[in-house]
């Protein structure tokens, strides 16, 4: 291989980006499931001929499919036995690379004068694939069978014709099929403007040349990723991160992480975590793997992403734990929910190491909530979602974002004025959940408290949540963030679900009311040492009553003008032990 | 009376003025340095200078960045919220999501604080039903307690107002008689469309700059009528109309953006004038650039923008796309050992190296200059001189010894790395839109467009370059040709299937009557009204609109489907019979046309006829990693039937245009020069 001229590499990077952004944008602008085109659950890449590497992402792909993609490719490289262009094979097998049944991947191999070239793959998250709940969140399933249909990697397009067959056999097991006609050809279309994008680049800089700045940016990556590693020290450093239940045993999930700084290396050992679970928070390898990719990214937001920037990043394979699920283990909360406390895991481990760079737990839990039901005025089904985001984690010179989306996505909630729209039902609060932001120096910030009643008919309520029995961990001596909170009101008799967090089939009537709180985020440094003007400030705002502060902060306050008492402050802040 | 018109635009740095004489036909400019802390002696002074006297001009369209940098810099009024009971919160809460996908920090600052939003008991639902009666009793306190407390902007947001505003109204006739001045505002007024965090935020936004506009406002109309000034004034809008100063305080959010929109205003009347169909505007300043697209003569029109982090902006808007690559953004090497250019910018101070005010850093503006490019003899703006030699060198040193490469290298690196950068983001721009930049001409502007703009056209397949008379001027000649204009929009919801086109045509025509009501009220001379329809719409269960022109009030329920399959065909290449169509809001523009210009009057008067005379110097210019001698012209000397071949550097006071080897140029009657890109280099 020749000296690649620093000039051309960057072009080359660019222009690699530029076909993935392209797709993005198509699938997102002409999908119909709303996860995909207002809450960005979708990713477009190009992945390498023979060993499905990723060679490049879109930048507005969903953060969980950092690297989640090669392995669905690899699988169907695997499995493939002839490809013809204009093929597409999809497929969502969670044990073949996937995440959970609902993430459903098109991969379409491309081919440059005759020859396979390259893959061109995506993945959107599909509103409904059949099985025991609306959507897919079934709380206490014991096996996939339940979760929906698992597709092996099928060909769903011949030659760039639409299998007439398979596809009926897709839509007989889906909830609302007629839509995904609509996303089907958004998904395959995205593809297609990939293809022609891809060979203008090829025949502009001529494939050898593209090849070559492919190998290159793989090892630039690399390095890349392995100077931010040496900021850390080397040694071995411990994090933990619990799941409150896995929907069926309620006992918690421990996760386990070793993290060994060596030279240039990160090793990931997660071997000491839970048993496989019963319910679905098992997750499978090519999940468990992207969290960690995606935590350091969080660190590192800076790095690109191509294979060369795992190659740094050892992970252990976790057998024997929940974190390496097998057939016919559940998984569907392995995706929205267990990654999402694996990344926080890596974040426990390192935020006392690295400090500045980090930040205290974030709430880290999609909270999914499914309605399903029947509008008897508009004679229709329906299935209602509603994702809310929670309290960030306090970090080195700011307090967290208040309500921010999920570790793993970067979704928008659906307006409640749309919601109303569509669905029989009513809000009744969408509130600021006061207290929950975890005490410290730099204060976590607040989750939120909705409450919907239901109107007309009857309707089922599933859910799939987290940190209902621990908070989000505070950092440095910051305190923990706010709980999850769930409730069901019918005639002023509350209803508290036993895993907390996590409950399906719940009867739902006219008139009842679920009111949700989201966890807020973890405090970060000691809350002693917190602004007590600041502190101050936050009780004007309600955020904290005055009692809260005096035990969470040390501080105490006027009750008549609400400025600080400094005497009294001074004393119990000398008093702490 | 004379019969001047006067465009001022006022932009981050300068103040610039165009004076037309519509008797005459004599075109006065001046540019004046922006004065910061009141903007209104900057245009005092651009007026004097221009030696226009104000007894003689009959309107004046002002583009004023107040609004916007009050926001920006979050010096707004303090505003006070009356809410429905339960959601508060919503304006600080926002759509959860942060401010970049990767990288969990960042932090947001709701407009209004907490302790100024207050709740009422009201409800209606989605279907505009009451669910619970508005209490009265309750607001006039909670109005009294935001009064008491300092508040000097009031909003009213109530969930479903676009479907039924009666509980807003009533609200509105109640505060009104406790409220101590008319800053008051409800939300529907600012924005009849479903989302109530886009809704109230706009609301917000509106609440907070109010008062800071009406002060501004009035104090410049004040300074105009002791000068004698004795007519129109006029304010632009990101609608890229204006709007009479009598009443913009009313709707301030609609001032915000309106720099922007004025320049592709003025692009739209040139490239229209000119005979171009299909334009892509590209406006390069020193920090960011903006792109638009203008159709047939009309900027396409937004109304979905967010401002900054969690700030959307949801009024009928010029839709101009920002990117954040500027002739300040700065080259460095990252750990990965790659070239990068931006996004972070030297800004104005320190600015490229080459301004002498400290930077060290090297950026796109000093990689023009080492290229020859640019006349170091000949920057504005530069404090204390940086030699050549000096430049080279930091440039060898931060870019070049790493790779081995000279300065000259260096500094070409960097700008195919920007250029290659901003075509992308271009792309992106016009196929979000859904249209191919190859189909376009690019219409180059700002400091820097006319620099950059033969690389972008090229890295494109972009076949034709525009570069307008004035291209250091092109606000204030937006501001200039603008005519009146309101939007109105309301969101209907209803499946085509279903729907009954009395709805359509009834909301039509109520927007045609509030719009002419509204050009009465300016109290403007027009000479004309027209008006712009279209609907947004989407297949049942999307959540992305397409916006379909349509005729007006007469249109059918087939034609409206036909429109929108060809709309959805062109843009995604996908056909769903399968599904239906849902029509979701419905648009009108009204727009009130002003007497005008000619155009033609900026082409100047006879210059030079000959190439040489206009011929100033020449000097080496890298092009394609070879010195060549390239000829140095002065743009004002250029003769009109001009024809050359590049390579050739054109220079006019605020902007320097590079004309690639073996690239035609010609001119027009309108003053622009025509670059064809050859096909021979790629």
């Amino acid at each position: 291989m020749e000296e690649i001229d620093p000039i051309t590499l960057s072009v080359i990077q660019n222009g690699l980006v530029q076909v993935c952004n392209e797709m993005d944008l198509a699938f997102v602008r002409s999908a119909f499931s709303p996860v995909i085109s207002e809450a960005l659950d979708r990713s477009d890449g190009i992945y390498a001929a023979e060993t499905g590497e990723l060679i490049a992402q879109g930048e507005l792909g969903l953060p969980i499919f950092v690297g989640t993609m090669q392995f669905s490719t690899q699988a169907v490289i695997e499995r493939a036995k002839s490809v013809e262009p204009g093929d597409i094979f999809i497929v969502n097998d969670p044990y073949l690379g996937g995440t959970h049944l609902m993430d459903v991947k098109f991969v379409k191999p491309f081919f440059y004068k005759g020859k396979l070239w390259a893959w061109l793959a995506n993945t959107g998250h599909w509103p409904d694939l059949g099985g025991s709940v609306p959507g897919g969140f079934s709380a206490n399933a014991t096996e996939v069978e339940q979760e929906g249909l698992r597709l092996p990697p099928v060909k769903l397009f011949k030659k760039g014709e639409l299998d007439a067959e398979i596809l009926s056999i897709i839509l007989s097991n889906i909830r609302i099929a007629d839509q995904r006609i609509g996303d089907i050809k958004a998904q395959g279309a995205a593809l297609a403007i990939g293809d022609a994008r891809l060979t203008d680049l090829l025949n502009r800089y001529g494939e050898g040349l593209v090849r070559d700045c492919i190998k290159e940016l793989k090892i630039r990556a690399a390095s890349q990723m392995k100077a931010k590693i040496a900021q850390i020290p080397d040694g071995q450093y411990r994090g933990v991160a619990y799941v409150d239940s896995d929907g069926v045993v309620d006992e918690p999930l421990k996760i386990d992480m070793k993290i060994t700084k060596t030279g240039e290396r990160l090793e990931f050992d997660m071997s000491g975590s839970s048993p496989p679970c019963q319910g679905p928070m098992n997750s499978v390898i090519a999940t468990t793997k992207s969290s960690i990719y995606l935590a350091i990214k969080h660190i590192f937001p800076e790095i690109p992403i191509n294979a060369g920037t795992f190659e740094p990043l050892i992970v252990t394979e976790p057998h024997g734990t929940f974190l390496y699920a097998k057939y016919p283990r559940p998984v569907s909360g392995c995706a929205a929910e267990v990654s999402q406390r694996i990344a926080e895991a890596v974040f426990n481990a390192l935020v006392g190491v690295i400090p500045d760079l980090l930040f205290a737990a974030p709430a880290g839990t999609s909270g999914n909530l499914a309605i399903g039901g029947y509008d008897p005025e508009r004679k229709r089904s329906y299935v209602m979602y509603v994702i809310s985001g929670g309290g960030y984690g306090g970090y080195q010179g700011s307090d967290g974002l208040s309500n921010g989306c999920s570790t793993i996505g970067i979704s928008k909630t659906t307006p409640i004025e749309v919601m109303e729209q569509y669905y029989p039902v009513l809000f009744d609060e969408y509130s600021l959940h006061e207290g929950s932001g975890g005490a410290g120096e730099y204060r976590g910030g607040f989750g939120v408290n909705y409450r919907i009643r239901l109107r007309r008919g009857e309707a089922r309520a599933s859910m799939v949540m987290d940190h209902g029995r621990y908070g989000p961990l505070g950092a440095l001596g910051g305190g923990d963030g706010g709980l999850n909170k769930v409730a069901v009101i019918r005639n002023g008799v509350t209803y508290v679900p036993p895993h907390l967090s996590k409950d399906q089939d719940i009867r739902f009537e006219v008139g009842d009311a679920i009111a949700v709180s989201t966890p807020g985020g973890g405090g970060f440094g000691d809350p002693y040492k917190r602004d007590p003007a600041r502190v101050a400030r936050d009780v004007a705002k309600g955020y904290y009553t005055a009692e809260e502060v005096r035990e969470r902060f040390g501080v105490s306050l006027d009750p008549k003008a609400g400025t600080v008492d400094q005497a009294e402050t001074a004393r119990l802040r000398a008093t702490k032990v | 009376m004379g019969d001047i018109i006067l465009g001022v635009d006022v932009g981050g740095t300068f103040t610039d003025l165009i004076s037309a004489d519509l008797k005459t036909g004599e075109i006065s400019i001046a540019k004046v340095p922006t004065s910061l802390d009141n903007q209104a002696f900057g245009v005092l002074e651009a007026v004097e200078k221009a030696d226009v006297k104000l007894s003689d001009v009959s309107a004046i369209s002002h583009g004023t960045t107040t609004t916007t940098n009050a926001l920006l810099e979050q010096k707004i009024a303090r505003v006070g919220l009356i809410t429905t009971q339960g959601f508060r919160d919503i304006l600080e809460l926002g759509r959860r999501t942060r401010p970049e996908p990767y990288g969990l920090k960042g932090s947001f600052t709701p407009l209004i604080a907490r302790e100024d939003r207050l709740e009422v008991n009201e409800r209606m639902d989605a279907d505009g039903e009451v669910v619970t009666p508005l209490d009265e009793e309750m607001l006039k306190e909670k109005v009294r307690i935001l009064a008491e407390a300092g508040a000097e902007s009031l909003v009213i947001h109530f969930l479903h107002s676009y479907k039924n505003p009666a509980h807003e109204r009533k609200a509105l006739e109640i505060a009104r008689e406790i409220w101590p001045n008319e800053f008051i505002c409800a939300g529907h007024m600012i924005l009849s469309e479903y989302r109530e965090y886009e809704r109230g935020t706009t609301a917000a936004i509106n609440g907070a700059i109010r008062p800071v506009l009406d002060r501004y406002i009035s104090r410049l109309q004040n300074e105009l009528t002791k000068g004698r000034f004795a007519h129109d004034l006029l304010v632009m809008q990101g609608n890229g109309g204006s709007i009479s100063a009598r009443i913009v305080a009313e709707a301030a959010v609609n001032t915000v953006m309106s720099g922007p929109a004025s320049g592709v205003m003025a692009a739209a009347a040139t490239t229209s004038a000119a005979g171009f169909k299909r334009v892509l505007t590209y406006d390069m300043g020193g920090t960011s650039t903006d792109v638009g697209l203008v159709l047939d003569g009309v900027p396409q029109v937004t109304a979905e923008l967010d401002l900054e982090y969690g700030l959307p902006l949801h009024v009928p808007m010029v839709d101009v796309h920002t990117i954040g690559a500027g002739g300040g953004s700065i080259a460095f090497i990252n750990d990965a050992g790659m070239l990068q250019v931006g996004p972070e910018s030297a800004g104005a101070s320190p600015g490229p190296i080459c301004y002498g005010r400290g930077g060290r850093e090297p950026t796109i503006t000093d990689a023009n200059l080492i290229l020859g490019r640019l006349d170091p003899d000949k920057l504005l703006s530069v404090e204390t001189p940086v030699s050549l030699a000096d430049l080279r060198g930091l440039f060898e040193a931060k870019i070049g010894a790493p790779f081995g490469m000279s300065a000259e290298e260096a500094a070409t690196a960097v700008l195919t790395i920007a250029n290659n950068r901003m075509a992308g983001a271009m792309r992106m721009v016009s196929l979000a839109r859904g249209h191919d930049p190859r189909d376009f001409a690019l219409f180059a502007f700002g400091g820097a467009g006319p620099l950059h703009a033969a690389a972008l056209a090229r890295e494109l397949g972009i076949p034709r370059v525009l570069i307008p008379a004035k291209p250091g001027l092109t606000n204030a000649l937006g501001c200039v040709v603008s005519d009146l204009r309101h939007d109105f929009v309301r969101t209907l919801n209803i499946p085509l299937a279903s729907l009954d086109i009395g709805i359509l045509r009834e909301t039509l025509l109520a927007q045609m009557a509030e719009g002419k009501e509204l050009i009465a009220r300016d109290g403007v001379e027009t000479e004309e009204l027209n008006f712009l329809f279209s609907a947004d719409m989407q297949f049942q269960g999307q959540s992305h609109m397409l916006s379909v022109g349509i005729s007006g009030p007469d249109i059918t329920v087939e034609e409206l489907q036909r429109r929108f399959d060809a709309a959805y065909w062109a843009r995604f290449a996908v056909e769903l019979p399968e599904i239906r169509a849902v029509l979701v809001n419905l648009h009108t523009a009204v727009i009130g046309k002003r007497k005008t210009l000619d155009l033609r009057l900026l082409a100047g008067k006879a210059q030079t006829d000959s190439l040489q005379d206009a011929e100033r110097t020449r000097r080496p210019v890298m092009f394609d990693g070879k010195w060549q001698e390239t000829p140095i012209y002065t743009r004002g000397k250029l003769p009109h039937d001009l024809l050359l071949t590049g390579p050739a550097i054109i220079e006019q006071l605020d902007t320097t245009t590079v004309i690639e080897p073996g690239d035609k140029v010609t001119a027009d009657d309108y003053g622009n020069l025509l670059v064809e890109m050859s096909n021979g280099r790629d």
